[in-house]
């Protein structure tokens, strides 16, 4: 992941206000604050990412971007960010209307459900892919909505949302050449930065 | 790793100290306290740049032992579980300052001192007070112990509305404010419940109108009873049941003839309740339950908690626990949601507990985590080396 990093800080003017929502273990805050002089605030729900941060000297507060993000309001954030968590989401197309609701741009990074290697797995052994980005198996899973690059170009024409920047991410040969010819079929991961 | 019981990693044996407060305190009511006692007990030590003195702000009954032992007393302080050395609150790193406040009952200036001007009991006739005449009277010892800035203030409860207080009356004179299970301001459910612990108070003969102690009586059957509501609504529903259930003390209810029949939470809360009537002061549980009704963080600031949060520098942890009923979860939301909107540095935990409000006092894993990482930033921070 710490690749995106550069992307995404390069995306947020210095001194912004940023909400990072599933911020883990503060990571990109606490970078974001070194580089940018960034006042971050991360939301988060596992205890013991929470405690990281607090260790860090992160500003996290616990609360389930599910349960809503009401006590927000319009426009008060800069930016706000989600990394690899939409997929996670009760309703993602809702929480994108928030995001953009809270913040002035948004940043989403989610796993390319399209990636080539993805549609080999479930093409060939016909189980849901288990890979080293989406570890969990079907039952298990946190990863409740799949979606493509496509899917999510799709979802930005339906709602109006405007794509400042994306950027596709592939980490192995030939992948990296072909990503940007194909993002669909050879980006892993996809980076977006919104707004409305 | 929490430590099985309170003795291991203690302090050990504490001293409880005391000074005369001669500069005059002038109160939120307007009256003036021309001089005041405060009894204090400190925990670690001053390291040389003077900055790593944390104050800690008692609740409606603590008092100043807040950790350790006294000499020839098994009982430890009432904060035992998190003060101490390799503790959240690492006297090891901190100089760990824990006052008796004013208008309390174990040692400081109070309903039960002697008025000055009159050489009689206060009683009933204290001034009323605030919370912010405990940050101030605060403020006097924090400058007798030469303490230019605290590396903390931490308090539960109404410790935590003083935290609050402090970070807005005083900016510069704190780095960082720990509120856990607190509120901006009570709600009408709570203040309630006060009111009926008042009433138990003034219900009983020997209230004497607040003037007992001349009279040579204590009311100590309404002050048991005020207690006894209070310490039902510090528990949940949950923790009652699982502590005590419907088990009988004394009787068998199959047997129909048996009598009396006792149930065994029945024993405990009269045992609470006489236990704390033997302690403190009736007019003083009246004075501080007022306080805790008035406090209302924003009033002064047109009633907006950002823009009352504005003032402050410090930064923030709030912590609140789930099964809190009287200091709910959704307060702690609120201090929280006014300090981001504020724009100040701000954590906020939930923690996972059944043991209500009194939570804030008893061993839990994660609630001991967050703030033993909370202030081991803080302890990093510090000018001059933790200690």
């Amino acid at each position: 992941m710490s690749q995106n990093y550069s992307f995404i800080s390069d995306w947020i003017a210095p001194g912004s206000r940023v909400l990072d929502l599933g911020c883990g273990d503060g990571a990109l805050l606490q970078s974001l604050q070194q580089q940018h002089n960034i006042l971050g605030y991360g939301l988060e729900i596992d205890p013991d990412s929470i405690n990281q941060c607090i260790a860090n000297g992160i500003n996290v507060i616990e609360q389930d971007v599910n349960k809503g993000l009401t006590n927000f309001s319009d426009g008060s954030f800069d930016a706000v960010v989600m990394t690899q968590a939409l997929q996670a989401m009760r309703y993602p197309h809702l929480v994108l209307d928030e995001m953009l609701r809270i913040g002035r741009e948004c940043i989403i990074t989610f796993p390319n459900f399209g990636y080539w290697r993805t549609r080999a797995y479930l093409n060939f052994r016909g189980r849901m892919p288990v890979t080293k980005q989406l570890a969990y198996q079907w039952y298990d899973t946190p990863n409740i909505h799949f979606f493509t690059y496509a899917d999510f170009e799709a979802l930005c024409l339906e709602r109006s949302i405007n794509v400042l920047h994306r950027q596709c991410i592939a980490e192995h040969f030939p992948d990296t050449q072909l990503k940007n010819l194909w993002p669909n079929l050879f980006t892993q991961t996809a980076v977006y930065h919104l707004s409305r | 790793m929490l430590p099985d019981s309170p003795n291991d990693h203690s302090i050990g044996l504490v001293s409880t100290q005391y000074v005369h407060i001669e500069q005059p305190l002038k109160l939120a009511c307007g009256l003036v306290l021309k001089s005041h006692d405060l009894v204090y007990e400190t925990y670690g030590e001053l390291n040389g740049e003077r900055s790593n003195g944390v104050l800690l702000c008692h609740a409606l009954s603590g008092d100043h032992h807040a950790a350790g032992f006294h000499e020839g007393d098994s009982r430890p302080g009432w904060w035992e579980h998190y003060v101490g050395p390799g503790k959240p609150i690492d006297t090891d790193k901190f100089f760990v300052v824990s006052l008796n406040n004013i208008g309390s009952c174990f040692g400081s200036t109070g309903p039960a001192s002697i008025n000055p001007d009159t050489g009689e009991v206060w009683g009933a006739d204290f001034p009323s007070l605030r919370a912010r005449d405990w940050v101030e009277s605060q403020k006097l010892l924090m400058k007798y112990l030469g303490i230019e800035c605290w590396a903390a203030v931490i308090g539960g409860s109404l410790g935590g509305m003083q935290a609050m207080r402090w970070s807005l009356e005083h900016p510069d004179k704190l780095l960082n404010a720990v509120v856990i299970a607190s509120s901006m301001k009570l709600t009408a459910q709570n203040i309630a419940f006060n009111e009926i612990a008042r009433r138990a108070i003034k219900s009983d003969s020997d209230f004497c109108d607040g003037h007992y102690l001349t009279q040579n009586k204590a009311p100590l059957r309404g002050l048991a009873l005020a207690r006894m509501i209070g310490h039902v609504t510090y528990l949940s529903d949950e923790l009652m049941g699982q502590k005590f259930g419907r088990q009988l003390r004394i009787g068998d209810l199959v047997d129909r003839n048996t009598d009396p029949i006792e149930f065994q939470v029945e024993s405990y809360l009269n045992y609470q309740g006489d236990k704390f009537s033997d302690t403190f002061d009736a007019n003083s549980y009246i004075l501080i339950t007022k306080m805790l009704d008035y406090f209302d963080l924003s009033r002064e600031y047109e009633n907006n908690p950002v823009k009352a949060f504005s003032h402050a520098k410090c930064n923030f942890l709030v912590v609140s626990f789930s099964s809190d009923w009287r200091f709910a979860p959704e307060r702690s939301r609120e201090i929280t949601d006014a300090l981001l909107a504020a724009g100040k540095s701000v954590s906020y935990v939930e923690i996972e507990s059944d043991k209500g409000h009194d939570a804030f006092l008893l061993p839990n894993e994660r609630y001991q985590n967050a703030l033993d990482g909370y202030l081991s930033h803080v302890a990093q921070g510090l000018k001059g080396g933790a200690k």
